[in-house]
């Protein structure tokens, strides 16, 4: 038996802003902005949602599609560079709401936005290992831009939980790689509100040189060449990036725009990446191939190759939202109207 | 509320856990320890069950003069529901606007942050409710 996806779920809050707005309360070019980063409108969390409560409902969403025993998971972790507590575990909250507590194992991730991916390859090793028969592994975040930086106009909220075991798998993870180095783009300072960042370091010796080098590697590690799949996603800070990446590689539009949600949701972070590999699953046939790299400042790259297999069939309920439902269920809000819910009005 | 008040209560904030009577079978959320119906005879025979998370709104009110830890989220509703199962409980329904929501709307229940002892203090979380899926479709 190989390891791989036994079940998937997501959760995107439904509030949105366009950058039109933003920039109207900082004076700059809107049109400009929303055109050059390819992002219409991002995803805002209203003040009582937080990672801990996306993660949840993202899991019990994953829950919701199969029949497994909640105590038969034997770990879960949360990856996300916006946990609402510096010490405590928003894992232990995700594990007694869908009642998978006490005997397990349970930690938070933090890899800036590829902490979900990292999270996904720990499970596999414990699973395949036998130490574990199922891990859930998060993706979520509620990133923060600080009034007026370039973020501010990309920085969402979002997540993805997928449940990771060798039982009933939906789509098998034929192999994963990874690529890491100490690359400083991207950074929040302990006791920092908002996280800082190197400009245009960002992207050529960051973003892309650990994307295009992981997603070599991956093709050198299966054997395959981008022909060989019928979607790839790639972690998408802004809706240029992954599309730049993915073109280098040699992919088309059509393998790419399945998994490209930030257009209309922003950049969810850590549930980036994870939100565009379930977007793909909700519509993917069986024998699809995904080709998946994600990204994650400081700096690291994780792929992964995925084939869906004929079980997924079996997990598609009507109990859940797909996620292209919550990408559609969007309700407009002003820029005032944002700075009351990300906390940026003080009482 | 004290740290270890708030903590006891998980179980039914975070996945809606309430007892039934054995004698009656009754349900009752918050989870009771004697029946008020049956009482002594409820001793020992009160179970825990898992109460619907769906239901349906009986009735509400918009609460425009908020607390001030609520105060970034006012107008907001707080809903009397009857469970699938014939329980009911009060809860803030959210994801809507106050004006579209309305007596007999159906509802389903979500996770969210019930409030936080100050900045620097212990976050509290349990069920909130909005529209159902099927309504909001």
């Amino acid at each position: 038996m190989k390891v791989g996806i036994v079940s998937y779920g997501g959760y995107i809050p439904r509030w949105r802003i366009r950058p039109q707005d933003i920039a109207s309360t900082w004076g700059t070019d809107g049109d400009a902005i929303s055109r050059g980063l390819n992002i219409r409108s991002k995803s805002v969390p209203y003040p009582d949602e937080d990672v801990i409560t996306i993660s949840v409902e993202a899991t019990r969403n994953l829950m919701k599609k199969v029949q497994i025993d909640p105590k038969d998971i034997g770990a879960i972790y949360v990856g996300s560079e916006s946990h609402p507590y510096a010490v405590k575990p928003s894992a232990t909250v995700v594990a007694e709401a869908i009642e998978a507590s006490p005997n397990l194992t349970a930690a938070d991730y933090e890899f800036a936005c590829k902490a979900g991916t990292a999270a996904i390859q720990t499970c596999m090793g414990m699973v395949s290992s036998n130490m574990i028969r199922y891990g859930i592994a998060v993706g979520s975040d509620t990133s923060q831009g600080a009034p007026g930086d370039p973020l501010e106009y990309s920085a969402s909220a979002g997540g993805a939980a997928f449940l990771i075991g060798m039982e009933d798998v939906i789509a098998t993870i034929n192999s994963t790689i990874s690529y890491t180095t100490d690359t400083p783009d991207f950074w929040r300072r302990e006791g920092q509100t908002y996280p800082k960042h190197g400009g245009r370091f960002t992207g050529q010796p960051a973003y892309f040189k650990h994307t295009l080098t992981c997603a070599q590697r991956l093709f050198e590690e299966a054997d395959t060449k981008p022909g060989d799949y019928d979607y790839a996603v790639f972690h998408q800070p802004n809706g240029k990036f992954p599309v730049s990446a993915g073109r280098k590689l040699g992919f088309s539009m059509e393998q790419i725009e399945t998994g490209l949600l930030v257009p209309e949701i922003g950049n969810t972070y850590s549930g980036a990446v994870l939100l565009g590999l379930a977007n793909i699953l909700d519509e993917a046939d069986p024998g699809s191939r995904i080709f998946m790299i994600g990204y994650g400042s400081g700096a690291g790259s994780d792929g992964f190759d995925i084939t869906v297999k004929d079980e997924i069939e079996n997990i598609r309920t009507n109990n859940c939202p797909t996620i292209m439902e919550m990408v559609e269920n969007a309700n407009f809000i002003d820029y005032a109207t944002y700075a009351k819910f990300r906390g940026k009005i003080r009482l | 509320m004290g740290i270890p008040r708030f903590w006891r209560e998980t179980p039914s904030r975070y996945n809606l856990i309430g007892t039934k009577c054995g004698s009656c079978g009754m349900i009752h959320f918050p989870p009771r320890v004697i029946c008020p119906s049956c009482h002594r005879k409820s001793i020992g025979k009160m179970e825990r069950t898992h109460l619907s998370g769906k239901g349906t709104i009986v009735s509400y009110s918009i609460v425009h003069d908020a607390p001030h830890s609520f105060e970034m989220q006012k107008p907001y509703v707080v809903a009397i529901i009857e469970l699938e199962g014939g329980c009911r409980l009060t809860a803030p329904i959210i994801d809507c606007s106050p004006s579209d929501v309305a007596i007999g709307m159906d509802v389903e229940a979500t996770f969210r942050k019930l409030g936080e002892q100050g900045e620097d203090g212990v976050i509290h979380y349990g069920y909130k409710f909005r529209p159902a899926r099927e309504a909001t479709k």
